[in-house]
């Protein structure tokens, strides 16, 4: 633990203030460095008390996070953070209540706590670090790995069809759902932000690189070189389009899904226009399904919609139940229900 | 019944009993619960005792007629104090054949049967097994027969109501409501005023359930089908008030209560399941309290979500029966490794597995006690009626803040569902419930103990004192990740020490200080197992009683208890899960008592055991 903070002098929190005292045991080159730093980057710059913050995780290499946070936190069992979550955020909603988890805590062992958290809207933010694979048990393939992944539990490959943990959050009712790479920091740290920003549940993927049993997993997604032709990165309110050249463009033919290159008879004007607003997921869900090889990874934010979050709802019913029957107290609970008196 | 007359008038005249057992038998859609529960409420209001227990089946509306659908209502009354729902009703009420099938063989000899003959027709008599009517077969000789058409003269009450034929049927049980409340001699005007609130917002249902109410009541009056109506002495029934109240609504005041009595606000995360359902549903029509209710979305989640409320400094609960502690398993040793304050409620069922979800065990205090993986101690108490589900609950709490740590509280379907008159406590009887959080930053170690080896309590938000606990082995005192082997050896002694050390009460000896015989019992039993000994001690027998409210750990001074008779005797709805407790405690033979059919112990029962070992 650092030392408390001075609380009778105003302080201007910094990213150091976020650092605890613990050493980080990550694999070196492990994505979680990149996702650490920006989230401590990130939380200063909140306009919230470092107190009024906790991290909760599960199992797994990802679920190391609170320790390494000089906040509140938890590292508890393997699936069930978003439950744990869901009681702190629910009891204490003044709190900014964080869920560090990973693909095989997240959608694997915790996958009914995962969208039921969505589904509620209750605001926690969640930020899924998803390596597509099993990192802290050595190596075996995860719910989100490919058909076809060779492991020490799939030899032969796997034949599992894998989710997309995007896909997933936004069936089961996500309303802020939003993906972005460990190596772009400056596009990570935005949809940070805008997590941290959104009301309700809001759920960032993470794609992160596995350096030990899962290297280059990303690898087209990562490089610099090879990004701007494997991934669109959604903007409100624009077209969607990418490319080195900018010259590529999705637009919708019939149901499905189509690149097209502008100025080939094609202008923005018949992309897909980008909508993270829409009240319904429709749009968001579409975009989910594009996927690699044929189609740009897309990254950025899927779906920003504002609906009244859980523990709002909840604290209205308790108004409303004080407003309707008066605050109850000790001995009216006792003597409440159907009496007689024995003399 | 125990009459004080025992001679039967020829004319119609009016006898005093000291207590009596009725039985409401039907179909699980007859409305048997609810008519039981409204006659209990009736004689209580008169200053009896009573005790109920609700027999029903698992399935919500079971196919009409059948013998598995058949669910009952006991309800035993007295001017003395009351300790079980009796062993063999007086009166059986049986709505169709089925339930006379199913329950006549509990009937006392010579007891009353009341028989809804209009439910006694050939398709119902094929479904229930019988060849012929037992109403016209004289298989019935040996009792008091009633036979009262009590659909037809509904229906016939009804005529005018405007209601369905379906709708009309539903009212049958309060006709048979009315005949009972005729036989005991109870006024119809405060059963009027309850049948008016509980349909406040259906006024014509009201009306023709009270319509059947009285036709029942007048019919058994002007034809003066029982010779004798009934009045129960005197009682001697404490004064004061009192409302009925069932072992699962008692737990959920329980903790309402504690809440009010320490100020921090409660948290209950649950996911329903029989019999437990009812504390969350009571807890969630408390949300002018400080009360959130979070229906989660599986038992994992429910104590999950306890954990995070208890993490955020609430006074957190989750509440379960068996299959659903088994999967809280996991979380409960998060909770113990955690140290933060927590109570699991286990309203026992029958086991394993899915078992008899609606009918009474013990067999889940080895669950309770060891079931977790790692040396992982969690202390558990239990309560013995459904008013002591109130007390426990106070228990459970104080324990749980002022240890830091979880607590298992076992109820059972027995209690949970039973009700019986309560004597409403004096908020200013109620023990206090203090809970202070640390919010000292200066000096703050995670783990570091007070002199009950329990940490400090910190809520997020609290400034200077930011710190992470998780399921890892902690140092001793800071709480930091420790892998250190002494360390666990001195984490896992300290835990196991703190929780040996919790201060209970001694255990309170019922009858002779040493003797002959002495009967151990748990929870639900406790009825059974009093009036037994009442009974055998009248009888000129050396036989006391020990119930134990703390399982985990025991109190100090049973040990030299178990030492100072000659026989210990433990019944248990179990195959003898105390007995093999007190045994490894106390290196001491005991005898298990055991019965495991989905029923309480009759009196009966434990006082004939009695009878064979002194």
């Amino acid at each position: 633990m650092n030392s408390p903070v001075d609380i009778a002098q105003p302080h201007v929190l910094s990213k150091k203030d976020f650092e605890s005292d613990q050493d980080v045991r990550w694999c070196p080159g492990c994505g979680d460095y990149a996702v650490l730093a920006q989230v401590q980057k990130l939380l200063p710059t909140l306009g919230i008390p470092r107190e009024n913050f906790a991290f909760i995780s599960g199992i797994g290499c990802s679920s190391r996070f609170p320790y390494y946070m000089e906040t509140y936190g938890m590292h508890s069992i393997h699936g069930r953070a978003p439950a744990i979550a869901s009681g702190l955020k629910l009891s204490r909603p003044e709190l900014s209540v964080w869920v560090v988890t990973g693909d095989g805590d997240a959608l694997a062992i915790g996958g009914n706590h995962f969208i039921h958290a969505m589904r509620r809207n209750i605001g926690l933010k969640i930020i899924l670090l998803n390596n597509r694979i099993y990192g802290l048990t050595k190596g075996q393939y995860s719910p989100t790995s490919e058909q076809g992944t060779k492991t020490k539990t799939t030899p032969m490959g796997s034949i599992d069809r894998p989710f997309s943990p995007v896909a997933l959050a936004l069936g089961a009712g996500a309303t802020f759902v939003a993906r972005a790479v460990d190596t772009d920091l400056k596009h990570l740290s935005y949809v940070l932000e805008r997590a941290a920003q959104h009301k309700g549940t809001a759920f960032v993927e993470v794609l992160q690189n596995c350096p030990v049993f899962n290297d280059e997993a990303y690898a087209a997604l990562s490089s610099k070189a090879t990004r701007p032709d494997a991934a669109i990165v959604l903007e409100h309110g624009k077209p969607l389009v990418f490319g080195k050249e900018r010259n590529k463009g999705i637009r919708l033919s019939g149901f499905e899904p189509e690149v097209v290159t502008i100025g080939e008879g094609m202008s923005e004007a018949d992309l897909l226009m980008h909508d993270e607003k829409s009240p319904q997921a429709g749009l968001a869900f579409f975009l989910s399904q594009l996927a690699a090889p044929d189609f740009p990874v897309p990254l950025g934010v899927f779906r920003a919609f504002d609906a009244p979050a859980y523990e709002e709802l909840n604290s209205q019913l308790a108004e409303e139940a004080v407003a309707k029957k008066g605050r109850g107290d000790l001995a009216r609970l006792l003597y409440s229900g159907d009496t007689w008196t024995i003399e | 019944m125990q009459t004080t007359d025992g001679n039967l008038a020829k004319s119609r005249h009016v006898e005093e009993l000291d207590s009596v057992v009725i039985r409401f038998v039907g179909d699980s859609g007859d409305g048997m619960q609810l008519t039981g529960a409204e006659f209990s409420k009736a004689v209580a209001k008169a200053g009896h005792d009573f005790s109920t227990y609700p027999d029903y089946p698992s399935e919500i509306r079971a196919p009409t007629g059948t013998l598995f659908g058949v669910s009952g209502y006991q309800i035993q009354f007295s001017s003395r104090p009351v300790f079980t729902s009796g062993d063999a009703p007086d009166v059986l009420v049986a709505m169709n054949p089925a339930a006379l099938k199913t329950n006549l063989s509990d009937v006392k000899r010579g007891g009353i049967i009341i028989a809804n003959t209009g439910a006694f027709v050939d398709s119902n008599l094929v479904k229930a097994g019988y060849q012929k009517n037992p109403l016209e077969d004289g298989s019935l000789d040996g009792y008091q027969l009633f036979k009262i058409d009590i659909g037809e003269f509904t229906a016939s009450a009804l005529r005018d109501s405007g209601l369905s034929k379906k709708e009309v049927g539903r009212c049958k049980n309060y006709f048979a409501l009315g005949v009972m409340l005729c036989l005991y001699s109870r006024p119809l005007e405060k059963e009027i005023a309850e049948i008016r609130e509980k349909f406040a917002k259906k006024p014509h249902f009201a009306a023709a359930n009270i319509t059947a109410l009285r036709a029942g009541y007048a019919y058994a009056e002007s034809t003066e089908m029982f010779a004798i109506t009934y009045q129960m002495r005197e009682s001697a029934v404490l004064p004061g008030r009192y409302r009925s109240i069932t072992g699962n609504a008692a737990t959920a005041l329980g903790f309402a209560a504690a809440s009010e009595l320490s100020g921090v606000p409660l948290f209950i995360g649950s996911y329903p399941i029989t019999p437990a359902t009812d504390i969350l549903q009571e807890l969630a029509a408390l949300k002018h309290y400080k009360v959130t209710t979070f229906q989660a979305e599986d038992e994992i989640a429910g104590i999950c979500s306890a954990i995070g409320a208890a993490y955020g400094g609430s006074l957190a609960l989750t509440t379960t029966s068996g299959p659903g502690m088994a999967l809280k398993t996991e979380a409960l040793g998060l909770a113990v490794m955690l140290e933060l304050p927590l109570v699991v409620v286990n309203v026992q069922r029958g086991g394993p597995s899915t078992g008899l979800p609606t009918k009474v065990e013990q067999s889940d205090l080895l669950q309770a006690v060891y079931g977790r993986n790692g040396e992982c101690p969690v202390p558990v108490i239990a309560s013995h009626s459904p008013s002591d589900c109130f007390d426990c609950a106070l228990e459970a709490a104080r324990i749980a803040v002022k240890y830091m740590t979880p607590v298992i509280l076992l109820t059972d379907g027995g209690i949970g569902n039973a009700a019986e008159p309560w004597l409403i406590p004096d908020v200013a009887s109620l023990p206090k419930l203090q809970v202070n959080y640390r919010t000292e930053a200066e000096g703050f170690q995670a783990y570091a103990r007070d002199e009950n080896l329990a940490r400090a309590w910190v809520r997020p938000g609290t400034p200077g004192m930011e710190h992470r606990i998780g399921g890892l082995e902690k140092d001793f005192f800071s709480g930091d990740i420790s892998h250190d082997p002494l360390n666990h050896q001195r984490m896992v002694e300290v835990r196991a020490a703190k929780v040996a050390g919790i201060d209970i009460p001694p255990a309170k000896i019922d009858g002779p200080e040493s003797g002959d015989l002495l009967i151990v019992g748990w929870g639900s039993t406790y009825g059974s197992i009093a009036q037994a000994r009442e009974m055998a001690e009248a009888a000129g027998k050396s036989v006391a009683h020990v119930h134990l409210r703390h399982l985990n750990p025991m109190p100090a001074n049973l040990g030299g208890i178990l030492a100072r008779y000659k026989t210990v005797l433990v019944p248990e709805l179990n195959l003898g899960q105390l007995s093999r407790l007190l045994r490894e405690r106390y290196l001491l033979e005991v005898l298990p008592l055991s019965k495991v059919q989905g029923k309480p112990f009759k009196v009966s029962e434990i006082y004939d055991r009695i009878l064979e070992l002194c």
